[in-house]
């Protein structure tokens, strides 16, 4: 039996199977239990099973303003960069979509980059930009900007940038220009026109980018633990227990404590403030009036234009691009000095470096394929509300909360959950399951989008040609989202390979590619400024080979 | 109360020529219809005068003022679009009032004159709804009604009947005309249906591929085209090929194919190859042989019943073959395979020379 006979026996063997209810009603059930039992459950119990260890925190009022002035700075903190992002994303988006340059392209791909860089790296640069006399502190004589919390607010606008601009550059891709246009020959000018017709259209995309932003910001631990100094938000907050403990400064109970605390309360209130924006997000309305009309006229035209696009191309160059890239000069610098053939060779700090990385791709491939393959039913689901209406609503929302919880406080009750019911679980499998749990909300989402796009008139034609339900996905549906899907395989790759938080919590012998970095940063391992900049370097340049080479892979293919 | 002018007016868009030196004068509260087939440029010349696009060379005149570096919230016009382009965020009635609102009238101005305009447009109902709950020709009144509403003195429509259906299309054009008469508008309307043009225009711009063809009332397009292409275009002709045997003093004696010889008119030499355009309903039928003057003699081949005509296809002996239409209900029905004399007057048909570049590509859309 040749290869093309084996296939075609398999096709039809799968196009036999998803035609019986009976089957796909299995898969469909199996991908949602296994989105409560693996992915939606476990945190939620891991936390109730230490529940009792809140009294240890209740019994030490310092600790409880500890944690809730922790907790506080992390909302400040996400509302603050969240806004920010928002607000600079959108003259960029504006730039990038209507801008009539040719450059405008390459600017696109520019403004990804902060998004490859995995975040310890992204962390560790900025303090270098911002903070080492390496960087522009070299203009000003002394630290221009030291760890603390104006550093955090830079690094999470900068990491979240790229992820918002691209949210806006699809919606504004997406949309209709004749609207603008036709207030315009109503007599709008073109700010009132971007204000009274544009952003109200767009505004859902605006939510989204925001709360990607704002979730984001909640739960990124690794690279804010790196630049954030004395300052405490809420994971820097578990981080430092995380170390006390380990320290045998912190009792077990009192850190387990301290963890389930915080974790309630970061919870509880990203849960309300995300309910608060889905019901009256929409129906918030800028009043209509023009306050300033003569604003609006001198806002609208081409000086304007011209100081509104040079400044969104500064704030991108200095404070988002630059620093991002700015590890990469140490890192050449450590290409002509010893560094460069230690690292190869393994020696000293790089002993568990290349393992780390190893272990970082390996971890992230997996977690990838697993994702995608118990993830896509559930995207199918979603997209086609196969449930009904209300509850394929339910199910989305359910699959968004992993996105809000921060990665710590999730590692954190994964690990109780999954350790105590099952002591003996390999670390690599608790790893896995922590890394599925962050990236599951990346995989539906995307997939359920790219779905959602093909209009179900594509399926319904295919079926009236003859197709069965698994050629149907397979020759109509996949090549049209292979775009959108790989888009959102990258997302997933790259959190995994940047999640720093989880990890740390969830295992204690593996050590992934960003715990080594940040480790090495912290000077937990005594590690050279050179050292620091090469293994940065190198992690940077074999995530964008990656990026690069999926990019190639898919270019010049329909934008779905 | 402005006229409109455009002077050597171009477009590309990269290598293609969308307008190719546009010179075009509409005047103050006409109705004129840019007319023609799909690519011909009519849109992008309205998309221009309206300032949505800018031209790469050439003017603009709306009244006195010149106006192609002005911006389209600046020229006091009014844009219908093919897709309405409702603001989907508001409401009918909210729709409406957007131009006065954007002017700062004060709400019960705005008010007013949403009421006035969509009792223009007869549409009382459903203003609370959405744009995506109206039916197509809601959609299409309140987008009218929106681009009077903000007052503006020339009202530009780019295929506004082009989403609606056969029956509500026939009626809307009429309403539209006259409110445009009504207020006074200097209105342009663009459509590839003749017609639709024809019926409501006063003055029609016929255009193919960037160029202006022809521009008159529509009688004059009709009755007197200065191309094939028109010829083709506006109504419908039959298309005879034959060559000059003898001219003198603009009256032609012309040998079709088959060897058939007819009398025409027109200033063509003698020897040259023409082509004869003759409209359907100039043709005179006559069951049998007789002889007349301008006669061809053919059988009925196809017949058509369309309710007000039928429309005979006869296959001369030549081969070439001529659709003739009759009254459905004046006259006695023929059937197929009858022999026919055809004869026309020689005055009536139109005389062209043969394109260079051959018919079917002359008249092809």
């Amino acid at each position: 039996m040749n290869r093309r006979t084996l296939q075609r026996k398999i096709t039809d063997a799968l196009n036999v199977l998803s035609s019986k209810k009976p089957v796909k009603c299995t898969m469909y059930l199996t991908a949602v239990i296994l989105f409560f039992v693996l992915i939606l459950v476990p945190p939620i119990l891991g936390i109730a099973i230490k529940w009792g260890t809140i009294q240890e925190v209740l019994d030490q009022p310092q600790l409880i303003g500890r944690t809730l002035s922790a907790v506080a700075n992390s909302f400040a903190i996400a509302l603050l960069v969240s806004a920010l992002d928002v607000l600079a994303g959108i003259p960029m988006a504006w730039l990038i979509t209507r801008g009539k340059s040719k450059w405008l392209s390459a600017l696109d791909t520019l403004a990804d980059l902060p998004f490859i860089v995995p975040t310890a790296a992204l962390g560790y640069s900025l303090l270098l930009f911002w903070n080492d006399p390496q960087g522009v502190s070299a203009l000003f004589g002394g630290s221009l900007i030291s760890p603390g919390w104006l550093l955090v607010v830079l690094l999470h606008f900068t990491f979240s940038y790229p992820v918002v601009v691209r949210v806006l550059v699809g919606a504004l891709l997406d949309y209709k220009k004749e609207y603008e246009q036709a207030s315009r020959t109503l007599g709008a000018v073109p700010f009132m026109a971007f204000r009274t017709v544009t952003s109200p259209i767009l505004k859902p995309s605006l939510i989204a980018a925001f709360i990607m932003s704002f979730a984001r910001s909640l739960s990124e631990t690794g690279a804010t633990f790196i630049v954030a100094g004395a300052f405490e938000n809420g994971p820097v907050f578990l981080q430092n227990m995380k170390q006390g403990f380990s320290d045998g400064l912190v009792t077990q109970a009192t850190y387990e404590g301290a963890t389930v605390f915080a974790s309630v309360i970061l919870i509880a209130i990203s849960c309300a403030i995300f309910a608060f924006i889905r019901i009256f997000g929409s129906k918030l309305k800028l009043p209509f009036k023009g306050m300033w009309p003569n604003i609006e006229r001198k806002l609208s035209y081409s000086k304007a234009a011209f100081s509104r696009n040079t400044t969104t191309m500064i704030v991108f160059v200095i404070i988002v691009l630059l620093p991002a890239l700015f590890v990469a000069l140490p890192a050449f610098q450590a290409v002509f000095t010893k560094t460069l053939p230690d690292a190869f060779s393994g020696s000293g700090v790089w002993s568990d470096y290349w393992q780390s990385l190893l272990l970082s791709y390996g971890l992230g491939a997996i977690v990838t394929v697993l994702g995608f393959i118990i993830g896509l039913p559930m995207a199918i689901l979603i997209a086609r509300k196969k449930l009904g209406k209300s509850l394929s609503a339910l199910l989305d929302i359910l699959v968004n909360i992993p996105l809000i919880v921060p990665s710590i406080a999730l590692g954190v009750s994964l690990k109780f959950f999954w350790k105590d019911s099952f002591p003996l679980m390999p670390e690599m499998l608790l790893l896995i399951f922590a890394h599925l749990a962050i990236t599951y909300p990346y995989i539906v989402k995307s997939m359920a989008a790219a779905f959602e796009r093909i209009s179900m008139d594509m399926e319904e034609a295919a079926r009236t040609l003859g197709a069965k339900p698994f050629s149907v996905f397979s020759t109509i549906i996949m090549p049209l989202t292979k775009y959108s899907i790989l888009s959102g395989a990258i997302m997933v790759f790259t959190r995994s390979v940047s999640e720093t938080g989880a990890t740390v919590a969830v295992v204690t012998s593996l050590r992934t590619a960003p715990v080594v970095i940040v480790d090495w940063v912290k000077g937990v391992v005594p590690a050279t400024s050179l050292e620091i900049g090469l293994g940065c370097g190198l992690l940077i340049l074999l995530s964008f080979i990656i990026l690069f080479a999926l990019r190639l892979v898919t270019r010049g293919k329909g934008r779905y | 109360m402005p006229d409109v002018r455009v002077a050597n007016l171009t477009k590309k868009f990269g290598e293609i020529t969308a307008l190719d030196n546009i010179n075009l004068h509409i005047h103050d509260q006409e109705y004129f219809a840019l007319l023609g087939p799909s690519g011909c440029g009519k849109t992008t010349l309205l998309r221009l005068i309206a300032g949505l696009i800018e031209p790469d060379s050439g003017e603009i005149y709306i009244g006195e003022k010149r106006v192609d570096n002005v911006p389209p919230e600046a020229r006091d016009i009014g844009f219908v679009f093919q897709t309405f382009a409702l603001f989907p965020h508001m409401t009918a009635w909210e729709n409406v009032l957007y131009g006065p609102r954007v002017k700062n009238f004060d709400l019960k101005k705005a008010e007013t004159i949403g009421d006035e305009v969509l009792e223009m447009v007869k549409l009382h109902e459903r203003l609370d709804a959405y744009p995506n709950e109206l039916s197509g020709g809601m959609m299409q009144r309140i987008a009218v009604a929106r681009a009077l509403a903000a007052g503006a003195k020339t009202l530009l429509l780019d295929e506004p009947l082009g989403q609606l259906d056969a029956k509500v299309r026939n009626e809307i054009r009429y309403e539209i005309r006259k409110m445009a008469k009504d207020l006074n508008l200097t209105a342009i309307h663009v459509t590839h249906d003749q017609a639709e043009a024809m019926s409501i225009s006063d003055r029609i711009a016929v255009m193919k591929k960037g160029k202006i063809v022809q521009v008159g009332t529509p009688q004059e397009l009709y009755l007197q085209p200065s191309s094939l292409f028109v010829a083709h275009f506006i109504g419908e002709s039959n298309f005879l090929e034959g060559s000059v045997v003898d001219s003198s003093d603009g009256e032609l004696k012309i040998e079709l194919r088959g060897g058939v010889k007819v009398d025409a008119v027109g200033g063509v030499g003698k020897g040259e190859r023409v082509v004869l355009a003759i409209r359907p309903e100039i043709f005179a039928v006559e069951v049998g042989t007789h002889r007349r003057k301008n006669t061809l003699r053919g059988k009925i081949d196809k017949i058509t019943f369309e309710g007000t005509f039928i429309r005979y296809v006869i296959r001369f002996e030549s081969q070439d073959s001529a659709v003739v239409i009759r009254p459905s209900l004046a006259e006695t029905w023929m059937s197929i395979g009858t022999e026919v004399t055809l004869s026309f007057e020689p005055e009536k048909a139109h005389v062209f020379a043969y394109p260079a570049a051959g018919l079917m590509e002359e008249i092809s859309v």
